[in-house]
């Protein structure tokens, strides 16, 4: 079965593919802007993907919050839909075509998230087998106090599922939100060891951050001329194109 | 033999298997093998002894029916969005449906279970073990009748029950230069992948070409036997 879990899908595109991860209020979502920004400044393709942003599956996602039907199963089962659209529709061709791929979140999200919620571990990374492994993998690491500063300062109510109120533990938003949090951050650790995931000091003023981002992903875009970066219009059955 | 309830292997989240009572059987079959008339004809024939019987199918779920079926309108997903998508309609009718009519001591009659939606899934071209394990949180069934019929036999009864369907000829993929080839191909894999299934997961086949009667009666005849042979289940151990 090991064939079956998230990584076992290794093609090789000639686009890249660099996601960011981190408990809300990490200050991520500014850094890849940022990043972005700078990538299309000098030149490069790049496409941005964020999480849970396919129009028709965010109909039944809305649908499951609004009536609060969604259980631990079903709140992963509809992200990984979600999720794989994102990777049939947007990633994989734009990876083909060979641009810069920026994902805000990522298939790690849903390994922090649903197993705090009960998942299965084991069964989740299975789940999202089809999700290609990003280049770099970066999250920004940040004490949950500040982000928590971040996020609860001078916003509107937190929602019923973002604040993990499904989980049942406590009564009061805030105080939910907050237990909900600092078990999502300790899963998010045990998966940087797992998986590798390129550590960013995201309590560094963000200028810092962003200067340490650009220089973190900067030698996987050397091979990646601007000028030659062509994309592969060999047919699919072109055994060269897979080997 | 009294035994509890359990999955292919991975819990479900939340769920005691351990006070699950009632009984959990599966028709399976492809389109238009004649699932629904038997499920019905069964129904009937346990309520009239005694048994409580609740129903449930593809695409009957309170969350994902509606999306699933928008989605298919525009023909808009890719391959392995549609079968997370069909999976979380499952999953919301295995937790909102199936385990409360189980916990209530009914009888489940589900027209379709994950068999039909593995099958679907391979024919698209998604590995094998992956969709399994996808699907192993789904309960074990009691019992899994499998219609069974070859695809020249099935032919006309689509004909006689409106024509080819869209999806149940594959045309998202599409196999054949039109409907009625499209429909050839894809239903000989789909039959292909349950054969295996069958084999696999060990269901009763029932030959579908047999008069509706005669089956009724088979089917009437295994699930009072599977009812009586109860006690219903106690927790081992």
């Amino acid at each position: 079965m090991t064939a079956s879990v998230f990584g076992s899908d290794r093609r090789s595109f000639p686009g890249r593919l660099f996601i960011v991860e981190g408990i809300d209020g990490s200050g991520k979502s500014t850094q890849l802007s940022l990043l972005a920004q700078w990538l299309r400044f000098e030149g490069f393709p790049v496409v941005y993907s964020e999480w849970n942003s396919s129009p028709i599956v965010k109909l039944t996602t809305s649908r499951g919050k609004r009536k609060k039907i969604l259980t631990p199963l079903t709140f992963s089962l509809i992200h990984a839909t979600d999720f794989s659209e994102r990777i049939e529709r947007v990633i994989v061709p734009s990876l083909k075509a060979g641009a810069i791929v920026l994902a805000d979140r990522y298939v790690y999200t849903a390994f922090a998230r649903d197993v705090v919620r009960g998942v299965d571990p084991g069964w989740v990374r299975s789940l999202y087998r089809f999700a290609i492994v990003p280049t770099r993998a970066l999250y920004f690491r940040v004490p949950l106090e500040m982000a928590l500063e971040r996020v609860l300062s001078g916003r509107t109510k937190l929602k019923w599922y973002e604040a993990g109120m499904d989980l049942g533990l406590d009564n009061d938003r805030e105080e939910s939100y907050r237990r909900f949090q600092l078990r999502i951050l300790e899963e998010y650790e045990k998966l940087v060891t797992e998986f590798g995931l390129h550590v960013m000091d995201a309590t560094q003023p963000v200028e810092v951050q962003q200067k340490l981002l650009r220089e973190a992903i900067r030698p996987y875009l050397e091979s990646m001329d601007v000028d030659t970066a062509v994309p592969d219009v060999r047919s699919p059955n072109d055994p060269a194109r897979t080997a | 033999m009294p035994r509890k309830f359990e999955s292919y292997g991975v819990p479900i989240p939340g769920v005691d298997l351990g006070d699950l009572k009632g009984w959990l059987i599966v028709i399976e079959g492809t389109d238009g093998v004649g699932r629904s008339t038997q499920a019905r004809l069964l129904r009937t024939h346990l309520e009239n002894l005694g048994y409580a019987v609740a129903e449930t199918g593809l695409t009957r779920s309170d969350l994902a029916s509606n999306g699933i079926r928008r989605a298919k309108q525009g023909n808009t997903l890719g391959s392995t969005s549609y079968n997370l998508y069909y999976a979380t309609d499952f999953a919301d009718r295995l937790e909102h449906q199936i385990v409360p009519a189980l916990r209530a001591g009914f009888v489940m009659l589900t027209d379709r279970y994950v068999y039909s939606l593995m099958a679907r899934a391979i024919v698209r071209g998604a590995d094998r073990d992956w969709i399994k394990q996808v699907f192993a949180f789904s309960l074990k069934p009691d019992a899994v009748f499998y219609l069974k019929i070859g695809v020249p036999d099935l032919v006309p009864r689509v004909l006689l029950n409106g024509g080819f369907d869209y999806w149940e000829s594959g045309m998202d993929l599409p196999m054949g230069e039109d409907l009625y080839d499209s429909f050839i191909q894809y239903q000989s894999r789909v039959t292909q992948e349950l054969d295996l299934l069958s084999r696999e997961y060990g269901f009763i086949e029932i030959d579908a070409r047999l008069d509706i009667e005669a089956n009724s009666l088979n089917l009437a005849d295994r699930v009072s036997k599977l009812l009586l042979a109860g006690p219903q289940r106690v927790e081992l151990g």
